[in-house]
């Protein structure tokens, strides 16, 4: 298939490997932010093909997971009002809250659709005057800006009986939570190639003059991202601390404008509580005051909910690269994707979901 | 001959099947119209000596030897898709299962639950397309059986089927029997099934129809054993997809799969859509595909005779049986790495990103 099977070409892969081989002469730690990233590496074998002096750890990029639990349970209360339809992206539907998933929602009657575009919600608010329509708008900034088009449509059309659970996180200030906490061991970053094909990178550089770290603007496929860390180690060995696209065929240095403005019509930037990190200030998207009509939590007077994680779970550490799903002794035991105790479990991109499927032996 | 029997279809049938536009209750009820829909839809469909009997059950005379038997149930929303329909579906699904015990099918039941509503075109498409399922897959429906209840308590049609199939070889097919040292082989390229319900059912457009893989896989399955290859084990591929197939017969026969994705054919527009989706092939349903597992000297053998069938054009040895690490399925990635190919947790469900 065009525009993939050249990017999981066995000989391209080698030449980044060899040539990876050929560069790195000190141990260094390297973080791929996206979920995405995090899935391929697992499921392509791509860590198995670096030097052994590259460590891959694995970030926070994965939207599933970092959604937190108290919102989860909010979905859970607006799915099961009668007069509901509750829209979502498939793999909400699994995640757990506290007692049940929106699976269960679904299985004792719940109305739960799952829908592919958000715009598709606002379709069926449309076809059911009747009945409320919530979108449970979750995601970095590569979903933003569809998100933010469901509400600008929604206004126009005068669609009052559609509202969104908004959720939204950003990458650039988890990358410098990340290189603020006191154990933190990143030495250099993969962004995701995705949200930067939506804001590009200038928000970066900021991050990679301050804490002396390069970062990759990096994609999804396997040379992708073997580029990705072949570009970041050059950066490492010479010393240097830039911002560098391998993403080139996507991304360009602005981003997507119309999408940006997109976005700033309908969000802005506020603090957002991370499942299995905390609260990260200005970390988050909320709607603006304009479009507070349109947000299910004041249209359902839903607010308070507070969930406990489980305390033997390490999953914000893993978040922060400072572990690996290896070492938590929960994992593949009493933590599975069945019965995830938290937050990198639940979602197959999930840095320890990914490992649970494409890693464990059996003993 | 024909004007006899209109006489007595006349003379059973003052009231025309064709009058009633939907199902009622009353078809199903054992009187009158139950009768009708016997003798008016099923009996012309799949008509033979066994079922124009109309006896309680039907009274099978077989060769001596090993008979398999086999049942399952057929529930599809909608029961029509690109490449087949729930009628198809449900003579398939039970044929392949005795194809997979390495049995030539012979005999099935059918069993309708049938919604109160269901437009009566709909079920007569359905017949149809069983009838036609049935005569290519050379088997007969020799008993039969209908109900129908409340409008909203059905899905239109629920269907079972169980099937008879007779053991003509002397195989051993059993996943007890796999070796370390088999091949793999793979009967045709994976998940057109899953992905042409799914483009339906999601109202999904794509720039070409997906059709899906629905086949009778006994007449490819039966030429494979006629060459004399010592077939260890069979196991169609339905809903799980590969991978589903491959973990319970290496759990099983506590054996170790190795496979390479390089050599598992996915066409390009299912490719397509699973990337779109967030989807693994590997786990996407398939209709009319299978695995099978033979020794290594006769792999070769068993892939010419496999290509040779329609059905088996695009065949592939895909992997072979270890003794190490058993129960799991590893795969070597295009690029060369490794990682186990786990059982799903639940249904694939679509990414957010």
């Amino acid at each position: 298939m065009r525009f993939v099977d050249e990017y999981r070409d066995p000989d391209a892969a080698r030449l980044y490997a060899q040539a990876l081989e050929r560069i790195t002469t000190k141990n260094w730690t390297i973080m791929e932010v996206c979920g995405g990233q995090t899935h391929s590496i697992v499921k392509f074998g791509i860590d198995e093909l670096l030097p052994p002096a590259v460590t891959l750890v694995h970030g926070p990029g994965c939207p599933v997971c970092v959604t937190p639990l108290e919102l989860i349970e909010k979905a859970i209360e607006i799915a099961s009002i009668p007069e509901v339809i509750f829209c979502s992206f498939g793999d909400m539907l699994r995640v757990p809250g506290s007692s049940k998933d929106l699976l269960t929602v679904k299985a004792s009657g719940g109305n739960i659709r799952i829908v592919y575009s958000p715009l598709d919600a606002v379709k069926i608010a449309i076809e059911n005057p009747d009945r409320q329509v919530v979108f449970f708008a979750v995601g970095f900034e590569t979903t933003a800006p569809a998100n933010a088009m469901a509400v600008f449509q929604a206004h126009q059309k005068n669609v009052q009986n559609f509202s969104m659970l908004v959720s939204h996180v950003l990458v650039p200030p988890a990358i410098e939570a990340i290189l603020s906490s006191r154990d933190n061991r990143v030495q250099g970053f993969l962004a995701a190639g995705h949200v930067c094909a939506v804001m590009g990178w200038l928000e970066y550089e900021p991050i990679a003059l301050e804490y002396k770290v390069p970062i990759v603007v990096t994609g999804f496929e396997p040379v992708d991202i073997l580029q990705g860390v072949y570009m970041c180690v050059r950066q490492l060995e010479e010393g240097r601390a830039e911002v560098e696209n391998q993403y080139s065929r996507t991304v360009r240095k602005e981003g997507n404008i119309a999408a940006q403005k997109l976005i700033r019509e309908i969000f802005h930037v506020v603090p957002r509580k991370w499942r299995g990190i905390g609260e990260i200030p200005r970390s988050g998207l909320g709607l603006q005051e304009k479009y507070k009509s349109y947000d299910a939590e004041v249209r359902f007077g839903i607010a308070g909910h507070s969930a406990e994680e489980p305390p033997e779970c390490i999953s914000g550490l893993i978040l922060q690269g400072i572990k690996k799903p290896g070492e938590c002794p929960a994992f593949g035991t009493v933590c599975t994707p069945e019965h995830p105790l938290g937050a990198t479990m639940v979602s197959s991109e999930g840095a320890c979901a990914a490992y649970y499927h494409y890693r464990r032996t059996k003993h | 001959m024909d004007s006899e029997s209109k006489i007595q279809g006349e003379f059973v049938c003052p009231v025309p099947i064709e009058r009633y536009a939907t199902v009622l209750l009353a078809h199903g009820g054992g009187g009158k119209l139950t009768h009708q829909l016997i003798e008016q839809l099923f009996l012309p469909a799949f008509g033979n000596s066994l079922l124009e009997e109309r006896h309680d059950g039907a009274i099978l005379n077989v060769d001596s030897g090993r008979i398999a038997f086999t049942t399952d149930s057929y529930i599809i929303h909608p029961l029509f898709f690109p490449g087949g329909d729930i009628g198809s579906l449900s003579i398939n699904g039970t044929v392949n299962d005795l194809a997979m015990c390495g049995a030539r099918p012979l005999y099935l039941s059918a069993g309708f639950i049938l919604e109160e509503g269901l437009p009566m075109d709909t079920l007569r498409r359905v017949v149809q397309s069983m009838k036609l399922a049935a005569e290519n897959a050379g088997v007969r429906l020799v008993t039969g059986d209908t109900k129908v209840v409340d409008r909203g308590k059905g899905d239109g049609i629920f269907i079972n089927t169980a099937g008879i199939g007779l053991i003509e070889s002397g195989c051993h097919i059993s996943p007890a029997n796999v070796r370390p040292g088999d091949r793999i082989l793979l009967s045709g390229d994976i998940g057109r099934h899953g992905i042409a319900i799914m483009a339906v059912r999601e109202g999904l457009e794509f720039e070409s129809t997906i059709m899906s893989d629905c086949a009778a896989l006994s007449d490819i399955v039966l030429s494979l054993l006629a060459t004399g290859v010592e077939v260890h084990c069979l196991r169609d591929l339905t809903r799980g997809g590969l991978a589903s197939a491959l973990i319970e017969i290496a759990e099983t026969s506590s054996l170790h799969f190795e496979i390479h994705e390089a050599e598992i054919p996915v066409q390009e527009d299912v490719k397509g859509a699973c990337e779109i989706l967030g989807f693994d092939p590997l786990y996407v349903a398939n209709e009319g595909r299978f695995v099978s597992f033979v020794p290594a000297n006769d792999a070769e053998r068993a892939l010419q005779r496999m290509r040779a069938h329609p059905l088996g054009n695009q065949a592939r040895i895909i992997g072979t049986v270890k003794s190490d690490n058993p129960g799991l399925v590893t795969m070597q990635s295009r690029i060369g790495g490794t990682r186990v190919v786990d059982m799903l947790s639940g249904e694939q469900l679509p990414r957010i990103c």
